[in-house]
């Protein structure tokens, strides 16, 4: 399987094993990003409520992978990354939710070509990005990490293989995606 | 375009209002061509810009990629999120 251009958009043939793999992957991305619990604080802020805005603090995420994907603005300011992460935390997971929903939606049942226009292609991109966050940060991977460095039935080495080939194939769908030349953003911008 | 970190800074104790700027961090996981991708889209950088700041983050573990005010940031934070680059503002 490798992305090529296709007009204005992408397509690939997959056979029936990436499809499941890729949709497993996909499945895996809803299930860590799905909706934070309701708030249980009791003080909840009708107003807020009723404008869509969460009233109750976000907490950091215990799991890594979690907080790998949806990481704190501030370094250094306890506060502002929990306000931060009020106001963003259900729009972020949401965006997520709807890249990995993209890739279910559009993986050819059992293998096949698959055609995607280009907001579907950049809705993959976030993807597999996403995906490879997710296998990289639980595998702890590191620049030097190398799949052979396991033997070959090291529960890591088939993870490791297929995390190699998401950025595989992420490359090939980068490629495709000349990105459009904006305007340089100049001081201050 | 110019880096916030030459931003001309007054010497006297002057109260002035110091830009915030969005920090990229380095990470193991994101590809270079990916991050490179990901700050052209953003901000409209051409492909030499957005690489000379991929090859910074790379390099020397983070640089800034855009300034403004704190709440542009905070946006542009946002959006860095969405895209999986890890991103955090600070007062410069």
């Amino acid at each position: 399987m490798r992305f090529t251009r296709h007009r204005g958009g992408v397509r690939a043939d997959l056979e029936a094993v990436e499809v499941q793999v890729l949709a497993q992957l996909a499945n895996e991305i809803l299930a860590i990003v799905e909706p934070a619990g309701p708030s249980d604080d009791a003080s909840e802020d009708p107003l807020a409520t009723l404008v869509g805005l969460p009233s109750g603090d976000v907490p950091v995420p215990d799991d890594p992978v979690l907080r790998r994907l949806l990481p704190d603005a501030y370094r250094d300011d306890e506060g502002a990354a929990a306000d931060f992460r009020r106001y963003t935390d259900s729009e972020l997971r949401a965006a997520k939710r709807g890249q990995a929903t993209v890739v279910l939606g559009t993986l050819p049942e059992g293998g096949g070509q698959m055609r995607l226009d280009r907001d579907q292609a950049d809705a993959w991109l976030g993807a597999l990005n996403d995906m490879r966050l997710a296998l990289g940060t639980s595998l702890d991977v590191t620049e030097e990490t190398d799949p052979e460095d396991y033997a070959e039935d090291h529960p890591a080495r088939q993870a490791l293989e297929i995390y190699g080939w998401l950025g595989w194939l992420q490359e090939s769908l980068l490629s495709c995606l000349d990105p459009r030349l904006g305007s340089e953003r100049g001081p201050g911008a | 375009m110019t880096a916030p970190a030459e931003v001309e800074r007054p010497d006297t104790e002057e109260i002035v209002d110091r830009p915030w700027v969005t920090i990229v961090w380095n990470d193991p996981v994101n590809l270079m061509t990916y991050v490179t991708h990901v700050l052209m889209e953003l901000f409209g950088y051409s492909r030499d810009k957005a690489t000379e700041l991929m090859l910074q983050v790379h390099h020397e573990g983070r640089a800034v990629v855009s300034n403004g005010s704190r709440e542009q940031m905070e946006a542009d934070v946002a959006r860095c999120h969405a895209k999986g680059l890890w991103a955090t503002l600070a007062q410069d």
